[in-house]
């Protein structure tokens, strides 16, 4: 049986080596359980000592020029596939830098779903899983991803890190909503589920589709046998659009979630290109949570804290949560305001997601904002401020997981 | 027989050179046909494990990427073993090549550390230089002692053997 006929999705590994670190076997494994394998595009081994010139780059490691004659035999078709999983060594400049233009050039000549990742030895197929799902979801599933209005009766519920969200829409409404923080996934699902379902005066039998998403989806759709288990990335990116109007043509969505970040280029509603991560829980919802429990105020009051503040008055860097929270208590100690530190708190979350994430993606606007940590005030306006671009915080955008899988689940009422 | 280290590691024409002159070149190669021929949890395909990079650790901080770390685990043992060097300088992809640059300066700087007699040659642009480049290394090959080491290398063969026999008894 051909890959075709097995529905097996090809993505070409675009890598600097990584059969040397010791995570081939997990690039493997994660591949294995979205149904999908690594492809090596064959190119001619004498043209390695040339395609620096002809793509401009020229570096010194034989691995980085095969990654380049790669991506050109991917994008001139030689090799035909579904997806680009790019990577290299963590912690290797020339690896980054070859990345990101290998990365950059494939976006730009071609319309395979890309994703980028750089690995260390203990990276793990759990890791790599999320990323991959997505990007076999968008080789897979584009019709599914083309849905812009929700029908029927559905639900979605988000088993996030930090909360769990649940909403159920009807003909293309909110009618329920339900927020609770994750505690045990089944029971925070359940209750969250209940929220929305007594909120909207229908009972879980009425209901003709649901969707499940975020780090418990597997756990919490089995037990409600929903119809649509599917990650983060694309549920995100289609509520993301779906919620702000912009459905049509690009738009850049950043979710900053309670453990992590994502930032996704989007395009019709369909991610291209995408990354999820951060170097430390420095950069998500964690940290704010944090930071408010040392100000002594709700996490709901830090954002309108953060606006009345200054971020310049205070230094905060949360590459690392400890160093973080040890800055706020530093400039605590020093007499800073605590809205000035609730301010470089946004600020320093933020940064960190431009120096991080928005490196990997092109920003095209409108830039869409959701995620728990949007609805911070002081957030969406750092945001702003650093990339001096109109940011959009859509209304339920704390709900967009929730959303985007209800959506996405009324795909499955017609069929 | 004198140990040659060959750079770049994976180039079969330069191992083939070392073993014409009666060496043996210490290869990348046979590190690898090691790893997939042993019988073991990482037998083929799964033949390097998150472990080599750690081993790599011996070469290269824990900041050196794991790239450059897992090279150096099968690499870095070959460079112990070194008794002479050949180093060739820019060649094309296809004489070798393993790849990552910063293993290349590592493992070329390692070996000079060592101050064992290396014979360092840039790879030959025109038929003339080729020649010359072959006489370069085939007169450096001439110049390592052979019957000399063998003697030596089997001095060290019966020690091994003498200490496992001590080992043995003082077990008994």
């Amino acid at each position: 049986m051909s890959a075709e006929e097995a529905g097996i999705v090809k993505i070409a590994l675009v890598s600097c080596g990584s059969e040397y670190s010791g995570v081939q076997p997990e690039f493997e494994e994660a591949a294995a359980r979205v149904n999908a394998k690594f492809v090596f595009p064959e190119i001619d081994i004498a043209s390695i000592d040339n395609i620096g010139k002809e793509f401009g780059l020229e570096v010194a490691s034989g691995d980085l020029r095969l990654m380049m004659a790669r991506a050109k035999a991917v994008v001139e078709g030689i090799t035909h596939v579904d997806g680009v999983f790019i990577t290299t060594c963590f912690r290797c400049a020339e690896g980054a830098i070859v990345r990101n233009e290998v990365r950059r050039y494939i976006h730009k000549h071609s319309n395979i779903p890309v994703i980028s990742y750089s690995f260390t030895e203990r990276t793990s197929a759990g890791t790599l899983l999320t990323r991959l799902e997505a990007l076999t979801t968008v080789a897979r599933r584009r019709h599914l991803l083309a849905r812009e209005v929700q029908t029927g009766l559905t639900a979605g519920i988000d088993s996030g890190s930090t909360t769990t969200k649940a909403v159920v829409m009807k003909d293309n409404r909110i009618i329920g909503t339900g927020w609770v923080p994750t505690i045990k996934v089944l029971e925070s699902a359940e209750e969250a589920y209940s929220r929305a379902l007594k909120e909207a005066g229908v009972s879980r039998e009425e209901v003709q589709a649901l969707g499940t998403t975020g780090y418990g989806r597997f756990l919490i759709g089995k037990h409600f046998n929903a119809q649509l288990i599917q990650e983060e990335i694309t549920v995100n990116s289609k509520g993301a659009v779906y919620l702000a109007d912009r459905q049509k043509g690009p738009a850049t969505v950043i979710d900053i979630g309670g453990m992590d970040n994502k930032a996704i280029s989007v395009e019709d509603g369909i991610p291209g290109m995408f990354t999820m991560g951060g170097i430390c829980a420095g950069a998500s919802g964690r940290f704010f949570e944090m930071i408010s429990k040392r100000l002594g105020v709700e996490i709901t009051e830090l954002g309108a804290l953060a606006v009345k503040g200054m971020q310049e008055k205070v230094t905060m860097n949360s590459y690392c949560i400890v160093f973080g929270i040890q800055s706020l208590v530093n400039s605590l100690a020093k007499g800073s305001a605590p809205e000035d530190v609730a301010a470089a708190a946004c600020y320093s979350v933020v940064e960190q997601i431009f120096e991080q994430q928005l490196q990997e993606v092109d920003v095209k606007e409108p830039l869409i904002l959701v995620g728990g940590s949007s609805l911070i005030e002081g957030v969406p306006k750092a945001l702003e401020e650093l990339l001096k671009i109109k940011v959009l915080v859509p209304r339920n955008s704390h709900l967009i997981g929730a959303v985007g899988a209800a959506l996405l689940a009324s795909g499955y009422v017609e069929e | 027989m004198a140990k040659v280290f060959i750079y770049p590691v994976n180039s079969l024409i330069l191992a083939d050179l070392v073993e014409r002159y009666g060496h043996k070149p210490l290869a990348v190669m046979n590190q690898v046909r090691e790893k997939v021929t042993n019988i073991s949890l990482d037998s083929p395909p799964v033949n390097i494990t998150p472990e080599d990079p750690k081993i790599g650790l011996r070469y290269a901080a824990v900041e050196v990427p794991p790239g450059v770390r897992g090279r150096m685990a099968l690499i870095g043992p070959l460079i112990e073993e070194t008794e002479a060097a050949i180093i060739v300088e820019n060649p094309p992809t296809n004489f070798g090549c393993v790849g990552c640059n910063r293993t290349n300066e590592l493992m070329k700087y390692l070996v000079r550390e060592k101050e064992v007699p290396t014979l360092e040659v840039v790879y030959p642009e025109s038929e003339e230089d080729a020649r010359e480049f072959v006489y370069k290394i085939a007169a450096f090959l001439e110049s390592l002692p052979k019957e000399k080491d063998k003697v030596g290398e089997k001095k060290g063969e019966e020690k091994v053997e003498e200490e496992k026999a001590e080992g043995q008894e003082e077990e008994q």
